[in-house]
């Protein structure tokens, strides 16, 4: 990867998608093939809002790669709650780490602190921003179900502060994929996203009911509506209960649809759909540790290695 | 610019800022964006709409005693693009500033978007590229388009 840190998913190119995506493809088949280029490589998670999938992806991956992680712990219990800035912050465990994974409930926070410090900074979330690792495991899932030529897309759900929503849409836009967006009015993409999506030559339509196009997807990637989204109780009731699928809904669906979700759900996809043939939410998840293990090899791998994150002669370091 | 003063319909001043070649009608969003309201008590004349030949009706305005930085002038190009800048001292014109689109603007602009993580007590500047009709915040990504005086940051 020729970049320093993964911000966002708009500077990703094909090439550096399908570099990543390959290189996880390798350790998924071989887990070790990776070990011991990290041995003295320490991660520092940095999360400012809960997490469990991203946060303990990034560990299992750093360890499996044969290196370590240091957990900042909750916000609670750190020097955050004296106040603290985020640059401050990130100045200082720079000195503790060799790369920084960063969650932070802020848009632009992850920007930020990139120019603070001279590791790697991977956004693992910045408030309603970017998640661009979950795109790259996202991909990764759909390449494995779907390929990712010639697809068509729907994504569901909240569009307007999903930030997995706006990293994936913009990764798709490298694949020249037709993206439908289906959402309540109150939840459609904000125009920032649609302005590179637009910019990007997009092909793209905004949808509020899903039966118009949901026979036509391969795949449909499915959001939670957060309830504090909305004003009030009824009216989170009324929209969100038109946003859920279940096993009846995708019967107008094509045989070979994949559904996937980032999790956590709550109750967008019935259980039903859980053991059909469409369900790829949990294999998604499980990707979390392949991909993110690629991704850290590309970013951490140090100088002159960095350039060819997918260098698979396991040549030493 | 050398219209008959009856045209211009407001006095020289000893020392300040002459913005001249306003596009018409936009002296108030001039004003807003320099953050310019009247409290200062510095002394503003404005005209609104007098004849040009360059832009057919333009707006000028003159603030006593302030001396506009360039910074100030670039973001004043993203309301009035054909504007001039005039430095006047002792009566005379010191400087001529020419009003160019920036590519950026930095520290000048407060994110709209509230939780953007330059609103958040971080030691950064706001920084915003100058996109085809508007500005965008290099932090956020925030698109801001209209009212572009109103996100004036304190200064």
């Amino acid at each position: 990867m020729r970049h320093d840190h993964l911000l966002s998913a708009g500077q990703l190119t094909r090439e550096d998608i399908e570099a990543v995506l390959d290189r996880a493809a390798e350790l998924d088949a071989d887990p070790d093939a990776a070990a011991g280029r990290y041995d003295d490589t320490l991660l520092a998670l940095c999360f400012f809002e809960p997490s469990t999938r991203t946060k303990m992806s990034f560990d299992t991956a750093m360890k499996r790669l044969g290196g370590d992680t240091v957990d900042m712990g909750t916000v609670e219990s750190s020097s955050v709650k004296k106040g603290e800035s985020l640059a401050d912050t990130v100045r200082v465990i720079e000195g503790y780490a060799d790369g920084i994974v960063l969650r932070h409930p802020s848009e632009g926070a992850a920007k930020l602190a990139s120019q603070f410090v001279d590791v790697p900074v991977v956004n693992a979330g910045d408030g309603a921003g970017q998640h661009p690792s979950q795109t790259l495991l996202d991909l990764y899932t759909m390449r494995e179900r779907a390929g990712l030529d010639d697809l068509t897309v729907g994504i569901m759900g909240d569009l307007k502060y999903g930030r997995t929503v706006h990293s994936l849409a913009s990764a798709l836009t490298e694949f020249d994929a037709r993206m439908h967006f289906v959402s309540p009015e109150s939840l459609r993409l904000p125009r920032s996203v649609q302005f590179d999506l637009h910019d990007a030559g997009a092909r793209l339509r905004e949808h509020t009911d899903l039966d118009e196009v949901l026979p036509e997807l391969d795949v449909l990637y499915v959001t939670r509506i957060q309830r504090e989204r909305f004003p009030d109780e009824n009216e989170y009731q009324k929209v969100a209960g038109q946003y859920r699928i279940d096993a009846e809904t995708l019967e107008a669906a094509r045989d070979d649809l994949t559904v996937m979700h980032p999790l956590p759900r709550v109750d967008e996809i019935a259980p039903d759909v859980d053991d059909s043939e469409y369900a790829a939410y949990f294999a998604q998840a499980h990707n979390g540790v392949p991909v993110r293990m690629a991704l850290l090899d590309g970013l951490l791998a140090g100088d002159g290695a960095a350039d060819d994150p997918v260098a698979t002669d396991g040549g030493g370091r | 610019m050398s219209e008959p003063e009856r045209e211009l319909r407001v006095s020289k001043i000893r020392d300040g800022t002459v913005i001249d070649h306003i596009t018409g009608g936009q002296a108030l969003n001039v004003l807003a964006i320099l953050g310019i309201d009247g409290d200062e008590g510095v002394g503003v004349s404005i005209g609104m709409n007098v004849p040009s030949d360059k832009l057919g009706t333009k707006d000028v305005v003159k603030v006593e005693d302030r001396e506009l930085s360039q910074g100030e002038v670039d973001v004043l190009s993203l309301l009035a693009p054909e504007a001039t800048v005039n430095i006047v001292r002792e009566f005379e014109v010191v400087d001529k500033k020419r009003v160019e689109r920036p590519e950026r603007v930095v520290g000048l602009l407060t994110c709209p978007n509230h939780n953007c993580i330059t609103n958040a007590d971080e030691p950064v500047e706001s920084a915003f590229g100058v996109v085809d009709d508007g500005v965008r915040c290099e932090f956020c990504g925030e698109i801001v388009r209209e009212d572009i005086g109103d996100h004036l940051a304190v200064h």
